[in-house]
């Protein structure tokens, strides 16, 4: 199956080669960083954690968001979705592989990383991630695989499939609740310590993978023969829509108890986050863009008239991206870190190189991505033809 | 030649590759330690080392850090000269940031912005433990908690869980920074954490702690084991006010200071 | 398999084009360059045996470092009852103090990085 990536067409060549390039410009940054250290980030003594970490948080989310497509087609066996269930398991693919990237390039000793399995710790959170997102690549990569070679011989899945199937919805779940507890159940982070975590985590998930596959399905509409479908696109569309509406509703909550309790040691941390402590606001405009953008998405999703239009739908999904990348990433991971527990203020910026490392990362993502939906969609095309 | 489906070498290959796992993951997670009951709840196991230090008494607002240089020299801990990369076993903060919670506008003049060292509490029920994925932050049954720089993997969850900012995370290579190298004591290689140790290799000599050495006449830094009631530090904990930072939060520090 | 003859010959000629040190050595009797690590010390004895360090002094060493590190135990009582302190810059390279031309020389032989000297470090001596 996998010849089909190996031919196709220039522009597909021409993709490759600059994620490619892409890439080879983020691994020279990172030989830099190992030969440095994570100084060459702009990471310090009091921010701990960064742009990294950032971007693992929200791509977990993408990965676990596949459930929202595949949970409806092989549960309550809505035929619509069957197009593009491939397409949410392999998103999830990418997506975890990148947040094992993101790991990886953000530990400060790589080449010791099977510490975590020469050395377990069971009362580690990290140690249960590792195992949940381990789990969850391997399922989407068996799924995906053998479903669409399947479909491409014109045959049932076999049926042992089924139960795996099942057990990756919940398993979904878990790798997004799991990379809440690495926060929520931090007592030393006021920031982070809530029960809703977990759930704004699943909401604002929900809302950014399947706005991301809207947007892939429109872009692989545009290039090759392959519909999703009208129905199912408008059905990913409400998802996305519900998904963004529970988000913000979280936040807002999270807002009311923060600024109606007045705890100090939590209110400080979101006043940093959206107005600025002591004149340090280097997170500011930030918060407010992902503010800007989740309303702006709110009313072009709810509106029915805009959410069917194909452009104003790809607005608001690029929106719903933006918006919850901010929200998710930097906004979630650095107010945690300012104040410090000594109440001292160290502002945190990424550098040149952690951007490009992190683009890299981004380009081994796209680049398995687009490996994987050119053979889904070569299969696909065949099959239809 | 034997006739070998490509699926059928596949399938032997996939049961070899498991034979070949099942072993040492059945040795791995066989050898799992469990979450200690009686380390959580602080039970007497016969050694409790723990430490005082008297505000008032200590000298910093006069400028004296004979305790920090001693304790820095000896552990080879570099002096970057900038925040970002600081590296830090034990410093002095104003007193609010070490007990923002006791902070009012109306604070005593002597204790108002008045110089306070902090280090690794050695906390009785440490967060830092609790969230480490290899084990290379650990309790000792003495209960200093103990880094182990060879374990560390450098992902620094450690330093998102301690509520006192108490561990260091060497962001670049620290030896040009270390003004002269203590050849008895290791450095450390970028990419690792570290924190005050309590001079562990110092009592596994017999001597005392480095701080409370560099400071012995002034009677500020009082070093001792808790669990034996005949021991100096638990006689002026007996007879003076004393603090923990943040006891809210059920780590239970071990370093308690008193403010007569 | 689809061209199995062409494998099969270029799979022989590769692993004998990988496998000619060993066959040059056993033929020439003699290897083309064998490392003489120097021993610069007015001790008699190691810690072990001779043949035991040089076989095991990696297991020790790591030995040693769990012991002193995680279990706080400093003493080693070699096989002969003597007790030693376990470190390696005070112990060790007290005696083997010529880094260079003893641990040095046969790693870099067998391509063996080692990272101790990124944190243990020695005072210069002539």
């Amino acid at each position: 199956m996998f010849e089909r990536a190996l031919v196709g067409s220039r522009k597909y060549w021409g993709l490759i080669v600059v994620l490619l390039a892409i890439i080879g410009v983020g691994f020279i940054c990172y030989l830099k960083q190992l030969d440095y250290g994570l100084g060459i980030t702009g990471m310090s003594r009091d921010v701990a954690w960064g742009l990294y970490i950032a971007n693992f948080t929200f791509l977990v989310g993408v990965a676990a968001s596949a459930v929202m497509v595949v949970l409806p087609y092989y549960l309550h066996n809505y035929k619509q979705f069957g197009k593009i269930t491939i397409l949410g398991e392999f998103l999830a693919v990418a997506a975890v592989l990148m947040t094992m990237l993101f790991i990886l390039v953000d530990l400060g000793q790589p080449a010791r990383v099977f510490n975590m399995i020469l050395h377990p710790s069971l009362r580690s959170v990290m140690f249960w991630d590792m195992v949940v997102l381990g789990g969850y690549l391997l399922l989407n990569i068996v799924i995906g695989w053998l479903t669409l070679d399947a479909e491409r011989k014109g045959e049932k899945p076999s049926a042992w499939l089924k139960p795996v199937i099942f057990l990756s919805m919940p398993w979904a779940i878990s790798i997004h609740t799991v990379t809440a507890m690495l926060y929520c159940g931090l007592a030393a982070r006021p920031f982070w310590l809530t029960a809703l975590l977990a759930p704004r985590f699943l909401a604002s998930a929900f809302a950014s993978g399947p706005a991301l596959l809207i947007l892939f399905c429109l872009i692989i509409k545009r290039f090759t023969k392959f519909d999703a479908g009208k129905e199912a696109i408008e059905k990913v569309a409400q998802i996305v829509a519900y998904a963004v509406t529970t988000s913000v509703f979280f936040l807002l909550l999270e807002f009311f108890t923060v600024y109606y309790g007045q705890l100090p040691k939590h209110m400080i941390h979101f006043h940093y986050l959206l107005f600025g402590v002591e004149g340090y606001t280097g997170l500011v405009p930030w918060m407010w863009a992902s503010l800007v953008l989740a309303c702006l998405s709110l009313y072009l999703l709810i509106n029915p008239g805009t959410r069917r239009r194909e452009d104003f739908l790809a607005a608001a999904c690029a929106a719903v991206f933006a918006s919850i990348w901010i929200d998710k990433g930097l906004g979630l991971i650095v107010p945690g870190f300012i104040p410090s527990p000594l109440g001292e203020i160290l502002e945190y910026a990424p550098t040149v190189p952690e951007i490009l490392i992190t683009l890299g990362v981004w380009g081994v993502g796209f680049l398995v991505l687009t490996v994987l939906y050119k053979i889904a969609v070569s299969v696909k095309e065949e099959t239809a033809a | 030649m034997m006739k070998v489906s490509r699926r059928g070498f596949l399938k032997a290959t996939g049961l070899v590759v498991i034979g070949l796992v099942a072993k040492p993951l059945f040795d791995t997670l066989s050898r799992l330690e469990l979450p200690q009951l009686s380390a959580r709840l602080g039970t007497l196991t016969g050694k409790r080392l723990a430490m005082v230090i008297n505000l008032k008494a200590c000298l910093a607002k006069d400028g004296c850090s004979d305790c920090i240089e001693a304790c820095h020299r000896i552990h080879n801990v570099p002096d970057f000269g900038n925040p970002k990369d600081e590296i830090k076993w034990l410093r002095t903060v104003p007193y609010e940031d070490a007990f923002p919670e006791l902070k009012h506008e109306f604070i005593a003049k002597g204790l108002k912005g008045l110089p306070t060292l902090v280090l690794c509490n050695h906390c009785a029920n440490p967060p830092c433990v609790q969230v480490c994925p290899t084990g290379a932050t650990w309790k000792r049954e003495d209960g200093i908690v103990m880094q182990d720089y060879h374990r560390c993997i450098g992902c620094r969850y450690c330093i998102a869980a301690c509520p006192y900012g108490s561990r260091s995370f060497n962001w670049r290579d620290p030896v040009p920074f270390i003004k002269e190298i203590n050849f008895g004591f290791p450095i450390r290689t970028r990419g690792v954490v570290e924190k005050c140790n309590f001079c562990e290799e110092r009592l596994a000599k017999g001597l005392p702690p480095a701080c409370v050495e560099a400071c012995w006449e002034k009677k500020v830094l009082i070093f001792g084991n808790l669990e034996d009631p005949n021991s100096n530090i638990r006689e002026i904990l007996h007879l003076h006010y004393s603090l923990q930072r943040k006891p809210y939060l059920g780590t239970n520090p071990q370093v308690y200071y008193i403010i007569t | 398999m689809y061209d199995a003859d062409k494998i099969i010959t270029g799979l022989i000629i590769f692993l004998c084009l990988i496998t000619f040190p060993i066959y040059y050595n056993i033929a020439t009797g003699k290897a083309a360059y064998r490392p003489e690590p120097k021993i610069v010390t007015e001790e008699k004895q190691c810690v072990e045996s001779k043949g035991y360090m040089r076989a095991k002094h990696m297991d020790l060493l790591e030995e040693w470092r769990e012991s002193v590190v995680r279990e706080g135990k400093r003493v080693y009582v070699a096989s002969d009852g003597k007790q030693y302190t376990m470190s390696l810059v005070d112990t060790c390279m007290r005696c083997h103090w010529n880094k260079a031309e003893f641990c040095d020389l046969c790693h870099n032989y067998v391509g063996i990085r080692l990272n101790c000297w990124s944190c243990h470090t020695l005072p210069k001596r002539d």
